[in-house]
This record gives C-alpha cells, structure tokens and sequence, in this order.
C-alpha cells in the first residue's frame, strides 16, 4: 500500500481539479464529490495504517523534480509514523468538516468553489506532511497558504475579509523567507534537501550552522503557526467560514510548524539553543494567547486565540526536544479534535443566530440548541482539562515534561504552563456561560443586518459530525496517552520519549495541581459571569490589563513597528528617490478613469533628461566602484 | 584578410558555417521578403501574407535550429571569422527567443481583440486630428510591424551569439531601431505611445554612446575586440587598468539599460505602459533573454579572470535593482507600469545567476530567463484582453472585481502573478530556485538572502492584483473582458502551459540548458 500512497494526494487534487475546472456544470454535485476524495483518502489512509508497518521510514520516489547539477531534488514521499499520524488526522478530521460543510455552505451560490478550494487545502496539506524532502514540504506549504488565503477572503462582500486575507499571507511569507533561507542553508552545507540526507549529514555541519538552520525553521513556523511575533494573524484568519476556521485555522493547518519542529528532530536534538528559543517562544505564546483570549466578546476570536495559546503548548512540548516530540503531538491531535469540535459548535451558534459571533448578545441557548451544547459541552470540558478526559491527559503531560526541566527553565516554563491552564479554564468558562447559560440577551436585540434572532438546532449533517468529534475528544487523550501508545509508535520518526528525573515538582502532584488551577479559572469565571448579568453593550470603562488584552497586547503594533513601518519608510524613501513614482501613482488615480490621450498622457511626468541623468549618475557610479575597487 | 584572421586564430573551420547560423538567416532574409512584401503586395494581402511569412519563418527557423542542435558541436562553433559563436548557450537562447517570438507574433497579429489590430492604421496621421479619430474605427493597421519584428528578432539572435564587441554593438541597433518604431505605433492613445517611443530612442542612444564607449576604451586595454582577446590580455599584467575598469563599467551601462536592470531602468514603466501591449511583451520577454544572453557571454567569456573586481560593483548593482522593482512596484496603479517594475526586480534576480560564473549558473539563468519570458508574455496577453470604451483598462481600479466578470481569465493572471512571486508548481520558483542555489554554491549567499527577502516583498503587489481581482467589489463601470480571438488565445495558452511545465516537469528545459558552455577559444 506504501508504494501507491501518492494516491493519498492524488484523490483530493484531483477533486479540486474538476470543481475548478468543470465550472458551474459541477455545481449539483459538486459538494459530494468534495466530500468523497477526502473520505477516499482516509479509508486509504486508514487501510495503510492497519496493514503496512512503520518501523521504519518509507521513501518513494514519485518522480524527478528540479535536478540542477550535484543538487537533485525529487517528488517524493515519506511513510512513516509521524506523517501516517498527520494524514489520519488530516483526513479524518477533515472529512467530518466537509460533511458538515454540506449543511453549513447549503444557502452560498459558490458552495462548488468553496469545496474545491477545501479539497486543495487537504491535497497541498498531505503534500506537506508526506514530502520526504523540505522542499516538498515548501510546496505543501506554500499550497496550504494559499488555500487558508483563498478561504479566508471567502466572504468578499467584506472588506475586513479581504484585509483578514492579506494580513494571513504576508505574515506567511515573513515566515516563508525564513524557512526558504534555512532549506537554501541545508543545500548549501549539505548538499541535500532530502530528509534522509539532511539527517544522516547534519552531525557534519558546524554547530553554528545548525543552530541557524534551527532559528530559520523556527521563524517558519512561527508564521505558519501563529506563534509570536507573528500571531497577529490568525484571529483575524477567523474572517473566513467556520468550517475553514475549524479545519485550516485550528486542527490542521496551524499545527505545520508543530510538525515542521518535530519533523526536524534531528536537527534540534544538535542545537540546544534552537531548542530553547522554540521552547521560549512556545512558552511566551501560550501566555500571550489565552490573556487576550479573556478579553474578547467574539465567540470566533476567542477560540482563534484560544488556538495560538494551545499550539504555544505544542510548541513548548516539542522544544523540550525528545523530553516532548511525542507530548506536542499527542496535544495536536487531541486538540484537533476538540477545537475542531468548539469550532463547529460556534459555527452551529452562529447558524442559528444570523451569522453573529458577538457572545454579549447570545444567553441561555442551551435549551434551543441541546445537541450543540452537549458537543461544546465536551470540547470545552476536553481542553480546559476536566479529570479523564482528552486535555487532561495531553495537556498535563506537556505541563509534567515542563516543569520536568532543571532549575528555572522547569519553574519558568512548567509555571507559565500551570498558570495558563488556569486562564483557560477562565475564558473557555466565560465563553460558555455567555453563550448557553444565563440570560436569553437575544430576546432584547437584533442582529447587524437587522433581523430577530430566531435560535434552532442545526440539520443532522452538521450535528453527526460535531458528534464524532466530541466522541473523539472524550476518549483520544485516554488512547494515545495511556501505556505511551502514541509515543511509541512514534520512535522511529522521532526517537524515544525520554522521562525527566530531576525535575523541580514531584511529578505526582503536578495533574492534580492542574486539575486545581483550572478549577479556580472556572471558578473566577462563574463568579463574575455565572452569576450576574452581563451586559449587551460592551463596558467601555474598563481596566488596563483589559484594554491591553483587547488591543491583542499590542501584537499588532509590534509588528507593525517591526515590519510595516520600516517597509513604509523604505517605500516613502524609494518613491522620493524615483519622484515620478509618486507623480504616477497621483496623476494615475486622477486620470486613470478619464479616457482621452490628452489627460492620459500626464501619466507620463517623467522628463528623458531626468531619466538621462539617472543612468549618467548610474554609470558614473558604476565606473567609479569598479576603479575604486581596483585601486584600493 | 579572412586568411590571415583565422592564421592568428588557428583554427581551421570554413569561412562560414550556414548550417550554424542558418535560423538567422531565415529570420533575416524573411525580414527583407517581408519588406518587399509591403511595396508589391495590395493592401489586403499584406495581412495574410505577412502573418504566414513570419510564421513560415519561425518554423524554418526552428526547425533549421532543431537540426543543427541535434548534432552540434559539444564546445560550438565560431564562424564569419570568429565574429559570432555559434555554441550550447546561443542554440538555447536562440531556440527560447524563436519561442518566445513565436507567441508574441501571435499577439502583435490579433485583430479580434482590437478591430483591425493594435496597431495604428496610418503612422503618418497627428494625434489627436479628425483622421485620427477615423483610424481608429477603421480595419487597417501597419503591416510593417511584422518584418520589424523580425529584424528586431534577427538582432536579438546576433546579440546573443556576437562574438566580439563591435558585432554586438551593430547586433543591438539592429534589434533596438525596430523596436523604437514599433512603440510607437498603437492605434489608440497614440501621444502616450508616440512619447514612449521617442524616450525610447533617446535614451536607447544615450545606452549605445555609453557601450560605443566603452568599446573603445576596452580596444584600447586589449587591442583587439574580440571576446576571447579580451580574456587573455587581462591575464597579462603590462597594460592600464583603468582602460580596462572603465570600459567594462561603460561597456556594462549599455548592457544593463538593455535588461532594464536598476538603475538603468527609468526608460521600462514608461515605454512598457505606452507601447501596445504586443509590442510590450514582445519586449519584455525576448529583449530580456537577449540582454542577459550577451551579459552571460560578456561577462564569462572576456571578464572572469577579472571577477573578483567587478563582482562586489554588480552585487551593488543586482540590489538596487531588487529594492527598485520590489519597492516601487509597490505604489503602481497601473498593470503595465507594475509588470514593469516586477520585471526591474526580475532582472535583479536574472543578475545574481549571471554573476555566478559556473555551469549552474549559466544553466539557471537562461532557464529563468526562459521561464520569465513565457510567463510575462502571457501576463501582457492577458492584460490586451481587459478593455473599456476607450481601449485597454490599464488601470487597477479597473480590475476591481473581475473574478466575478470573468472567472477564468481571473484565474489565468492570478496563476501568472502566483509564477512571477515564485509560488512552487510554477516556473517562477523552480527558476528562482536554480538560479540561487547556483549563486550560493558560488559563495554569495548574503545576496541569496537579500533576494529572497525582496522577493517576497514582490509577492505583495502581485498579491494586490489577486485580492483586487478576487476580493473587490466590481466598478459600475468596469471594463469588459473581450473574447480573445484564436491567435491571442493561442500565445496565452502556450504561456500559461510553459509556465505550469516548467513548473511541474523542468527536467527537459534544465538538461538542454546545462547541455554545454561558452565556446571559450578562438
């Protein structure tokens, strides 16, 4: 089964092939064909998990792709236990969101389009996560991206949705560059691309290097993830449908750079400062997150939030190196599931509410929504850590290995940990009694477009899948966690799971201290939401830690400080220098829709003798270095 | 004379080699025929008869070029006195220019698009006048655009084979005066087209002094002309380097202004938005492969041993080339000034493989420059397509919306911007990838660096173009989406499926250009 795995890909390229080629001839039929690639490849998946071994890693060869002298770089694809993971997750979970598509798309005219650019995702994913080389991965990479940009501008009757989409795929590309720079790297000193050589060859490289290669990932990652500095992006991703949010922007997608770390275990097994900063980052985000997870009113955005914070825990786990590969991914998996789960269950809200997300204005849904609030129920008990559920075992053991580390990184990164258990346990709580519990605050109000809020539980196609999901986030933790099922068949692609002993808290106490922390979250949040009324309107007068929080603790303003404005002031500085840039630019606008040649002709201020000039200057520049050079 | 040439040269080949230069010949001679065509044809057979003879005549040529290269010499061939050399990189450059050719004589002879063609029905009449406004209406155009355009070929394919720098330099105004001609000729907006060409010509003059001069000064260094004479008198020592620096600094203007590379660029956003748009991609994919073709040849053949000199001046040179086309892209409203700018950062990129003086960066260039050429000539054919009342709707704001309008041409461009940003599974990032890992085995990875940050600051104004197309409400107003006719339609076609094979399968293209170097001596 191995041999033929590019069938895997092959399935749900092939179905976005015909519903973007086949146009609206496909549109009667198109949801199911969507639907059915992505259900082929995970029976395929699922066959070759139960009927081929994985002791050790399978590489095929699809076909010759770039060969350019000593550097030959091939279509090929990776089997092996990691990868096998990903694609059962990736097709699993995605199957249930295209079904569920079916239901939540049925009233958009482009429902067609919508699942071919979803059959592109899952296609350009698998290729990620099975390339046997880094730059397969980069295509894969570069595919997800572009089908997460398509998706989240999907609504483009909101200029929001647009800027949303921008936001995602620049940010992408400052990740990009990094990734594309370490692979240029591992080219350059290796020779290779290839896993297998890259691997086998990485111990020759100076420590140097690879520490550089390993920071290079990282920032990848750090893009791909929504991980700080580069978070900023994902909430906003939140613009796009639910299903997309679910599958792209919670359980799939974001977790690549999760992947990308754990795939490079050997690298960062060399490179203890490559580690560390992975784990500092992984740290520093899942603060970050679920602080302004607290302070949002949009059901959507906290989850988005909720998200970067969850993967800052991956990010940790697989930073400790082989203390944690096999926890972060473990916690990848679980929290596919549940957050895919909450996802779904906010989209079902929002389906019943006019497409709302403002949390002030549901209350009390419970009671028209039973089947949405029971699958909620049990993705919000799976990722705040309720005792035997998935999140307490995937999250506690991340939190365990955590505090496992010696001296202050283990009080550091092990407290940060506890203590975002503890927030999360806050605002998953405030999100749920917001919007099941309390007062039904829509009676009184409207939604945006105007229209009266009519609550009612969404058809079998999107409940079933949200069931499965919720099945799945009761019993996965239990699975994969219990007798180290997950970690052990994981060794061959990332080695063995090492156990701390030297660590800062006996390791005994920690679970129930989890369990405690969280509790208290819970608690808080009961306190100030469960028991009074929350208003309609949003308290302006609030708090600084609040109003940080609302302004995402300045994510946004970091990045623009460190990225935007610098581009502005290159791009003012260039168009000073090149002054008939600006000219166009102005005179364009004014003249552009005007016809005539008369007024078209002003586009063109700029003189031959200023023009002349430049390349005199230019060329006398030139002759001069070249002298000068010479004769220094 | 010849005699005593080729004593000094010591070889021993015929006076002239046809079967070598055979394609362009053909090219050349069908130029003339063309010519002739134009006084004894009547006015309606000049279309059809022109259209058939160069297409008949870029068959021929491929098909000569195609015969020769299977069996040529593995180190090429010099011939007509050692003036042009006739070896792997000119076969491949020839055979990418007689392609690139071919689809943009498919464009220059649409006349569905445009009634009766891009091109202005009598050259003689002023702007602006009562005629003017009837030439427009009316069917005819000026049928010399095609021997032009074969003249300008026929140079082109000299540049890139030119051996010594005196037939490069009368290689350049053969494919430079044509081309000053036709960018002048749209049909409309005829003052914008008319001041294009004439900036055109001006500077195109200025660049010629500067490569006129530094010829000289490089006959002064060297005694001699020829490329490879050149090379071997800068490994002696006895002669003034200040003769030699000089004039490859001046020699490298002249070039460089050809390639539109930064900042020797301030002629490309003009002359691109002015000259019709077939004029317009024939330019900007074949005058690039034949600038950088001859910079290749230049800079390998008589200048490596010099390389550690110059290099660090071009490092300089390729990044300010980068950061104008990157950067200024940026603020274009206009679709042929931004195109413009993306391939003033293009040429950025063309430059660091250039600078590489290895096989892998040869190869890697002339695949670029390949790839570059298919994928921007179907860009401009898709922009010829995208019209108003008034002509072509260049503008930005025009394009607002139009995935609605027209889902399929949306999605053409957009695959095209996504090739010209280096998105993988299109030839733009296999290009960019060979032509970078060439430049740093060759120990310039500061520089790969550099582009690669600069390349994605492109990606965003190709992005601009995608979110406008895809993600804006269309104008009231906008423009129409024209049913290309069956010529347009087949040069977009071609490039829009060079620039996906190239991306899935650049196996073919990367063997033929790594098939051998320069021919070195002589």
């Amino acid at each position: 089964m191995i041999a033929s795995s590019w069938l895997l890909v092959a399935f749900p390229a092939l179905g976005a092939l015909i519903l973007l080629l086949g146009g609206n001839r496909t549109n009667a039929w198109g949801h199911l064909l969507g639907c059915a690639t992505v259900i082929a490849s995970f029976v395929y998946g699922l066959a070759m998990f139960f009927a081929d071994s994985f002791a050790e890693a399978a590489d095929t060869t699809v076909y010759s792709w770039i060969p350019v002298g000593a550097l030959q770089v091939d279509f090929g694809l990776r089997i092996d236990p990691l990868s096998v993971t990903f694609v059962l997750l990736i097709t699993g979970v995605g199957s249930l969101i295209h079904i569920y598509s079916i239901g939540y798309m049925a009233e958009d005219r482009d429902r067609r389009r919508f699942f071919a650019y979803l059959n592109l995702f899952v296609a350009s994913m698998l290729v990620l996560v099975l390339g046997n080389s880094f730059v397969t991965l980069y295509l894969g990479w570069e595919g997800v991206g572009l089908a997460s940009y398509l998706l989240i501008g999907w609504y483009t009757d909101r200029p929001s949705a647009a800027t949303a989409a921008k936001k995602a795929f620049l940010m992408n590309r400052v990740g990009d560059v990094g990734l594309a720079l370490a692979i240029f790297l591992m080219f350059k000193h290796i020779g290779s691309t290839s896993y297998a050589e890259v691997f086998a060859g990485i111990g020759d490289v100076s420590p140097g290097v690879v520490t550089a290669i390993g920071l290079l990932l990282l920032l990848g990652a750090c893009g791909k993830s929504g991980q700080f500095p580069l978070q900023a992006w994902l909430p906003d991703a939140m613009e796009g449908p639910t299903p997309v949010s679910a599958l792209i922007h919670a359980a799939t997608m974001v977790t690549a750079g999760v992947y990308l770390v754990a795939r490079s275990a050997p690298i960062y097994n060399l490179t203890e400062d490559g580690r560390l900063l992975v784990t500092i980052v992984g740290a520093f985000t899942l603060l970050l997150g679920s602080i302004i997870g607290c302070a949002y009113d949009d059901i959507k955005k906290v989850l988005a939030y909720s998200t970067v914070s969850q993967i800052g825990y991956m990010m940790l786990a697989v930073g400790l190196g082989p203390f944690g590969y096999a926890l972060g991914i473990a916690h990848l998996l679980t929290h596919g599931f549940f957050k895919a789960g909450l996802f779904l269950g906010a989209g079902s809200v929002m389906h019943a509410m006019n497409d709302e997300v403002d949390m002030r204005k549901f209350g009390g849904l419970y009671r028209k929504m039973p089947i949405t609030f029971a699958t909620f129920g049990l993705g919000y008990l799976a990722i705040i850590g309720f005792p035997f559920l998935s999140g307490f075992y995937t999250k506690d053991a991340i939190i365990e290995a955590a505090f496992g580390q010696e001296g202050w990184r283990g009080w550091i990164f092990g407290g940060s940990a506890l203590l975002a258990a503890g927030i999360t346990g806050f605002y998953m709580t405030r999100l749920v009694l917001l919007t099941f519990f309390g007062k039904q605050r829509w009676r009184e109000t409207t939604s945006a477009d105007g229209r009266e809020f009519h609550p009612h539980e969404s058809p079998p196609v999107m409940t079933v899948p949200m069931i499965v999901l919720a099945v799945g986030s009761v019993a996965a933790g239990a699975l994969l966690i219990s007798g180290d099922t997950l970690a052990e068949f994981l060794v061959p692609a990332v080695g063995e799971l090492s156990e701390s002993d030297h660590g800062v808290l006996p390791h005994a106490l920690i679970p129930w201290l989890t369990v405690l922390i969280s509790a208290l979250g819970v608690l808080l949040a009961w306190t100030l939401f469960g028991r009074r009324d929350t208003p309609v309107e949003r308290p302006a007068n609030v708090s600084w830690p609040v109003r940080a929080a609302r302004k995402d603790l300045y994510g946004n303003a970091l990045n623009e400080a460190l990225v935007a404005t610098p581009g502005l002031w290159l791009t003012r500085f260039s168009v000073f220098a090149d002054n008939r840039g600006v000219d166009g630019a102005v005179n364009g606008l004014a003249a552009g829709l005007g016809g005539g040649s008369g007024r078209l002709r002003r586009l063109q201020t700029g003189f031959v003798r200023s023009y002349a000039l430049s390349m005199l200057g230019g060329g006398v520049l030139l002759v001069g270095a070249l002298l000068a050079v010479r004769y220094s | 004379m010849t005699n005593v040439f080729l004593a000094q040269a010591d070889i021993e080949a015929p006076p002239i080699d046809y079967a070598a230069i055979l394609p362009m010949l053909i090219i050349l001679g069908a130029a003339c025929v063309g010519v002739l065509f134009e006084a004894f044809l009547p006015k309606h057979q000049r279309w059809p008869g022109q259209v058939t003879l160069s297409l008949l005549a870029l068959a021929g040529a491929g098909v000569a070029l195609g015969a020769y290269a299977g069996d040529s010499p593995e180190r090429g061939v010099t011939t007509l006195s050692g003036t042009l050399a006739v070896d792997r990189p000119a076969l491949f450059l020839w055979g990418t220019l007689l392609a690139l050719a071919l689809a943009a004589l498919l464009l220059i002879a649409d006349r569905s698009v445009e009634p009766g063609g891009a091109f202005v029905a009598q050259a003689g009449i002023a702007p602006g006048t009562v005629q003017d406004r009837e030439q427009v209406g009316s069917t005819g155009m000026q049928t010399e655009v095609f021997p032009l355009t074969l003249f300008a070929l026929g140079g082109m394919m000299a540049f890139t084979a030119a051996n010594d720098l005196l037939t490069m330099f009368i290689a350049l105004e053969v494919l430079s005066l044509p081309l000053y001609l036709m960018c002048g000729l749209a049909r409309r907006r005829r003052l914008i087209s008319q001041e294009a060409a004439v900036k055109y010509f001006l500077l195109g003059a200025f660049a010629s002094a500067f490569f006129l001069y530094g010829l000289a000064l490089l006959y002064g260094y060297a005694g001699s002309v020829r490329l490879a004479d050149i090379a071997n008198a800068t490994a002696g020592t006895d002669r003034s380097d200040t003769l030699l620096f000089a004039g490859l600094g001046l020699l490298l203007v002249g070039l460089l202004f050809k390639g539109s590379v930064g900042p020797f660029h301030t002629w490309t956003p003009d002359v691109y938005q002015g000259a019709p748009t077939p004029i317009t991609a024939f330019m900007a994919a074949c005058t690039k492969v034949a600038a950088f073709g001859a910079i290749l040849r230049v800079l390998t053949v008589a200048f490596e041993t010099t390389n550690w000199e110059w290099r660090g001046v071009l490092w300089a040179v390729a990044i300010v080339s980068m950061l104008i086309g990157a950067v200024l892209g940026l603020t274009q409203t206009d679709v042929k000034r931004m195109i413009a700018y993306s391939s003033i950062a293009h040429a950025g990129f063309l430059l660091i493989g250039t600078m590489a003086l290895t096989d892998e960066g040869l190869s890697g260039t002339m695949f670029y420059l390949l790839a570059y050429g298919f994928t921007t000539l179907a860009a401009f054919g898709v922009i010829s397509l995208v019209r108003d009342s008034t002509g072509e709707a260049t503008h930005l704001s025009a394009w607002a919306g139009l995935a609605k309008r027209s889902p399929l041409l949306a999605g053409v461009f957009t695959f095209l911007l996504l090739a010209l940003a280096g998105i993988p599974l299109t030839s733009g990032f296999v290009g960019k990838f060979v032509v970078f890992s060439a430049a740093l085995s060759d120990g310039m990875a500061p520089l790969v660096v550099i582009a690669l940050v600069f390349s994605a600051v492109a990606a965003f104004f190709y992005l601009r173009v995608v979110v406008l197309m895809y993600f804006s409400e269309p104008a009231p107003e906008g423009p129409s989406v024209s049913v290309p006719g069956a010529f347009t339609t087949a040069a977009i076609t071609l490039g829009v499926v060079v620039t996906l094979l190239l991306g899935v399968a650049p196996t073919f293209a990367l063997d033929w250009a790594g098939a051998g170097g320069f021919a070195l001596g002589s």
